[in-house]
């Protein structure tokens, strides 16, 4: 489920990878994922989004992308 | 912070200035132990941390410790001001030649700390500088360089009085002047300052404020006194909704959202930034805005302490809407503070463009800002509104008349809006 501002779109293809999982965990400054069996989204936290892009240049190219819901716009690698 | 009575003379005390023969007790039959160690007429006070004490009875005066026993049991149990006594200062009722007035009090405007002196000790300095403004004597003195006696001598003098009784006087003003600056007050004033029929002198009643941000630096006059750090001395206790609002800020350490304080206006405050709360609220009162509360947001709150902050504002009895204004100064992202309120509105199935009065938080990230707030139809001002024109159309927005505690709108006209935003600074 989306936040209100922000949601995170990630390829199914990656959702699996615990090794991106701990990465993105350590990069998110407001604890947007969480490492489990896979990459978990922490949906009570995604309209904390500072729009810092970490994610980004975490995840492979084309696999994670941060929508802007109030624009429609999206940032992504 | 403010300090009992009995707390002020033993920091007074502690410097070496004078005082009359007291003690402090928390019950009757203290105050009959006192009493009696005098050894004469006493003056029995309420320990309250607020004013017009002898009116509301809390100062008796007594013969005998038995007296002053009787009166300590009345004066324990009344409420002065919402307040009941810590205790009652048991002090000696000395035979009083003349009264003087000494305080050392912050300036504001100079910066700087100022003697207060008078000759008409006793009353309300405020009442003097009224009626016999002749009869008070101030002057700057300085937080840097070393204090010097001649200036609290030059401020004594200034009035008239020499002799013995300036050299007398003297060192009392300058010590006083020392511990102001020692203890980090805000207010240290003995009054009456008397002199005795022997022609010495003795501080008779002491008030003094320390400034809350010091408390850390103070720890050790504090423990002192034994004032613990969850006693925040401040003029009343804090409302349900004060407390609410501190809970939302002690439990997110990202920004802040402090010093919520409330009001019983209809138009809510979701304000900040460095002095623009003060300044933003001050604007809504001049143009005759009933403020339901006060706040002080900044330093990048979390998009959750903003919204649970304009839950608690929105959730008051009686606010009809929200203001959300801030200074560009402290470089609060403006898209968070956005989401933060939008947020709020929507939770509690408000819509935003009828709940938001404005918005007007111009800074870092604005143009993700404004973009949120266009999508909801809030509507949102950059920085050529100045904050006095933003708070104009609030209170124009909500509808509230002037309360007549401020200024009407045409005594103070707004602010002009400047035509066009120069990406530099911001409207005055």
């Amino acid at each position: 489920m989306p936040g209100t501002f922000i949601d995170v779109e990630l390829d199914d293809s990656v959702r699996g990878d615990r090794e991106l999982a701990a990465k993105l965990e350590e990069a998110c400054p407001v604890d947007i994922y969480a490492s489990g069996e896979g990459v978990e989204v922490v949906e009570e936290n995604l309209d904390e989004c500072v729009l810092c892009e970490l994610c980004i240049k975490a995840a492979p190219p084309g696999k994670l992308r941060v929508r802007k819901l109030y624009d429609g716009t999206a940032l992504e690698a | 912070m403010r300090f009992y009575e009995y707390e002020s003379r033993r920091i007074l005390a502690r410097e070496g200035i004078p005082l009359s023969k007291h003690g402090f007790a928390r019950s009757a039959e203290e105050a009959k132990r006192v009493a009696a160690e005098i050894e004469g007429p006493v003056v029995i006070k309420s320990q309250v941390l607020s004013g017009g004490r002898m009116k509301a009875g809390g100062v008796k005066f007594a013969d005998t410790p038995e007296e002053a026993e009787a009166h300590a049991r009345e004066i324990l149990q009344l409420e002065i001001g919402g307040h009941m006594p810590r205790g009652v200062l048991v002090d000696a009722r000395a035979a009083i030649k003349q009264e003087y007035y000494a305080g050392v009090i912050y300036d504001g405007v100079r910066k700087r700390p100022t003697f207060v002196f008078s000759d008409m000790g006793g009353i309300d300095i405020e009442e003097v500088a009224d009626t016999n403004p002749e009869r008070i004597g101030r002057g700057h003195f300085s937080t840097i360089l070393p204090h010097m006696d001649f200036r609290a001598k030059d401020v004594i003098a200034s009035i008239g009085i020499t002799g013995s009784e300036l050299n007398r006087l003297t060192p009392i003003l300058s010590k006083l002047a020392r511990l102001f600056l020692k203890y980090d007050m805000t207010l240290a004033e003995i009054n009456p300052l008397a002199q005795l029929e022997d022609g010495t002198f003795v501080a008779v009643d002491a008030h003094m404020d320390l400034e809350n941000e010091a408390r850390p630096r103070q720890r050790e006059l504090l423990e002192e006194l034994g004032v613990g750090d969850e006693e925040t001395r401040e003029a009343r206790e804090p409302t349900e909704f004060e407390i609410r609002g501190e809970q939302i800020d002690a439990v997110d350490h990202r920004g802040v959202a402090g010093n919520v304080t409330e009001f019983d206006g209809n138009l809510g405050l979701v304000i900040g930034a460095g002095g623009g709360s003060l300044t933003l609220f001050d604007a809504v009162r001049r143009h005759g805005g009933k403020p339901a509360n006060y706040c002080e947001i900044g330093g990048n709150p979390s998009v959750s302490k903003a919204k649970n902050l304009t839950k608690l504002v929105l959730e008051k009895p009686g606010v009809d809407k929200i203001a959300v204004m801030m200074s560009i100064v402290s470089n609060t992202r403006v898209d968070i503070v956005a989401r933060g309120v939008i947020k709020a509105c929507l939770e509690l199935g408000h819509d935003p463009a009828e709940k938001i009065a404005v918005f007007r938080i111009p800074g870092a990230w604005e143009e993700e800002g404004f973009k949120i707030l266009e999508k909801y139809g809030v509507e949102y001002y950059d920085r050529s509104v100045s904050m006095h024109e933003a708070a104009r159309r609030a209170v124009e927005k909500v509808g509230a008349a002037s309360d007549g505690a401020g200024p009407s709108v045409d005594e103070h006209p707004p602010a002009t809006v400047d035509a066009g935003t120069s990406g530099e600074g911001e409207a005055p």
